[in-house]
């Protein structure tokens, strides 16, 4: 009988912890796939963040490093540059990168550091239950956005890619959805295409991954992927918004 | 490289650091131990090394902890308001059971404060240095030669013993030039770092650096291991020195450049004929408990003196237990205590005898 679907090797074979319905466990295991495909499991270190996946560590079979809040971007230069022919990357929710842990993100992308990043917007904190994100829409309700986001109040959301693709350090900077087997075949594509620039050392690489919290958000699965079609993606449209080399010496 | 070189204090840790294999740093810019940086910047590409200055204090201890999971030598260094911000991350590489060496070139607080030296982050480096159960080895140098071998011994220590180590300067020190040597700093037999993050390479199960531990029994545990660990270095890693204590009626308990104004008037006083000592802190911690409570079976009095309103003095005080008066003096915001201060603070213990 021939073997058609297995868990990927740099998969542990452990129960995750996510909530039913999470796509966490989704991009888990498309990044899973991308360092079995690539066949650098060996020479990976991964760095989690603090917040949903703040367990990652036990779901890589990489050598892995758990960081404070927001620094994995800053954990990830430490092991890169004493640690060249490593391959590097970070995996981080939107609270994680684009709030406590903005400055590590913008710096770490401009210097061009030649690291992978998977960015997980759900645009919610969904460990500690619910709370506004930096990347909660307007009029979304959240524990501490209870009226719906305000712009006159809670300010606007940001949107990452679009931030990160003026800066010259960034090689790839590219929004994907993991909604539909379409959309998931796509962000595979993109999260191979941002270890690979690794290897190939094009520099500062990110994968902005629209996800959903069905817990936080308080729908089912079915309707939590709808809810992300119809307000995410029009305020985070897909696509690639920097695919080029970062800049070198000289240049 | 045997003979004597003139330098500054900040630049004599930097050279140490790199003599002892210690060839990655990270950093961000912050008087008075910016010298450190520029230092390691024009030195570290010649040697294979790599020098990065950080976007903050917070991003460059965050960098430290990331290149020593990987089992390489590496260190920051800052001043003291950059220490606090750097607190967070050195309490997770304390967490996660990492070396490394963090430099703080005390400058007087809080807050902004001054840019002159001071002692006032003694709590911080003995006490309170981030959140949670957790101590650093402190070494406190007195002298340019003391910032480049305790720069050596910090690292080697750290490694030992697996955990951060700070060594705790102030603005006089990294600033002033003095007659350094870079030979013959003693080694360690250093163990293997066989926990480093830097990939299994399909040898071994994999590694995790980690300091999150959700179950209460589980992280407690990890903590007293811990503490049996801090134990040992109490045990075996004290160091001190003394001058003229044997005899002496009036001990000073001071380190750092404190400490070698407090020789000049223990010196001074003794020409007065009063019989004065030093003991002088090399370790903060561990703190020479037992040589300060031995001292005080036959000295009559003890005076801690720094350049802060009073923190080491708990300790000392803590180490005599009540069989003596311990007293203090100190300057502090960046004031530096005279020989003729202390001097009179000596004559009036004196007098009182």
């Amino acid at each position: 009988m021939k073997t058609v679907f297995e868990r990927p090797h740099a998969l542990s074979d452990v129960p995750l912890h996510y909530c039913p319905g999470c796509t966490h466990g989704i991009v888990h295991r498309l990044v899973a796939e991308v360092i079995d495909e690539l066949g650098i499991e060996g020479n990976t270190v991964g760095i989690a963040p603090v917040g949903c996946s703040v367990f990652a560590y036990n779901y890589f079979e990489c050598d892995m490093i758990e960081a404070a809040h927001g620094r994995a971007p800053a954990v990830a230069t430490g092991v890169k540059r004493t640690h060249p022919e490593t391959v590097v990357f970070t995996y981080q929710g939107d609270g994680d990168l684009a709030a406590i842990g903005t400055a590590e993100t913008v710096h770490s992308a401009t210097r061009g550091e030649n690291i992978t990043v998977i960015f997980i917007n759900n645009c919610i904190y969904g460990m500690t239950g619910g709370q506004m994100a930096p990347t909660t829409l307007p009029g979304q309700v959240t524990t501490t956005s209870p009226y719906g986001r305000k712009r006159s109040i809670q300010g606007n959301p940001i949107r990452v890619c679009e931030m990160l693709s003026t800066l010259d350090g960034v090689a790839l900077a590219q929004r994907v959805s993991v909604d539909s087997p379409k959309n998931i075949i796509a962000a595979k594509k993109a999260i191979k295409k941002a270890f690979q620039n690794q290897i190939d050392g094009k520099g500062f690489s990110i994968v902005e991954v629209l996800s959903t919290c069905p817990t936080n958000w308080g729908m089912t699965p079915t309707d939590a992927l709808q809810w992300l079609r119809d307000n995410m993606m029009p305020y985070y449209p897909l696509g690639v918004y920097k695919d080029a080399e970062a800049l070198k010496d000289g240049e | 490289m045997s003979k004597k070189v003139l330098m500054k204090g900040n630049e004599a840790i930097a050279e140490a650091a790199i003599a002892s294999g210690c060839v990655h740093f990270f950093g961000y810019p912050i008087t008075p131990q910016t010298e450190i940086a520029e230092y390691m910047a024009k030195r570290l590409p010649k040697v294979g090394g790599v020098c990065l200055q950080a976007e903050s204090e917070v991003a460059a201890v965050n960098m430290l902890m990331g290149a020593v999971s990987t089992g390489t030598r590496a260190m920051t260094s800052s001043s003291s308001p950059g220490i606090s911000l750097k607190s967070e991350g050195i309490s997770y590489i304390a967490g996660c059971d990492l070396p490394c060496l963090v430099v703080n070139v005390q400058r007087g607080g809080p807050g902004l404060g001054g840019i002159q030296p001071s002692q006032q982050d003694y709590y911080q480096a003995t006490r309170g240095v981030g959140h949670g159960d957790l101590r650093l080895i402190v070494v406190a140098p007195s002298s340019v030669q003391e910032m480049a071998s305790l720069t050596a011994e910090a690292l080697d220590l750290a490694d030992t013993y697996r955990m951060p180590a700070m060594l705790l300067a102030d603005g006089a020190l990294g600033q002033m030039m003095e007659p350094v040597a870079f030979s013959a700093f003693p080694k360690r037999d250093l163990p293997e770092k066989s926990w480093a993050t830097n990939g299994h390479g399909f040898k071994r199960k994999k590694n995790i650096t980690n300091s999150l531990y959700i179950d209460p029994n589980v992280l407690e545990q990890t903590i007293i291991d811990r503490y049996a660990k801090y134990a040992e270095i109490e045990k075996n890693e004290v160091k001190y020195e003394e001058y003229m204590t044997d005899d002496a009626d009036i001990v000073i308990v001071a380190f750092g450049i404190t400490a070698r104004i407090c020789k000049s008037a223990v010196a001074e006083a003794r020409r007065a004929g009063i019989k004065a000592g030093l003991l002088r802190p090399i370790t903060l911690w561990p703190f020479p408990k037992a040589a300060i409570s031995e001292v005080a079976d036959h000295a009559k009095v003890l005076l801690s003196v720094e350049m802060s309103m009073g923190q080491m003095v708990d300790d000392v005080r803590l180490a005599v237990n009540g069989k003596r008066p311990v007293h203090f003096f100190g300057r502090t915001g960046g004031v530096i205590p005279s020989v003729e201060e202390v001097t009179a603070q000596i004559k009036a213990l004196a007098e009182n005898l």
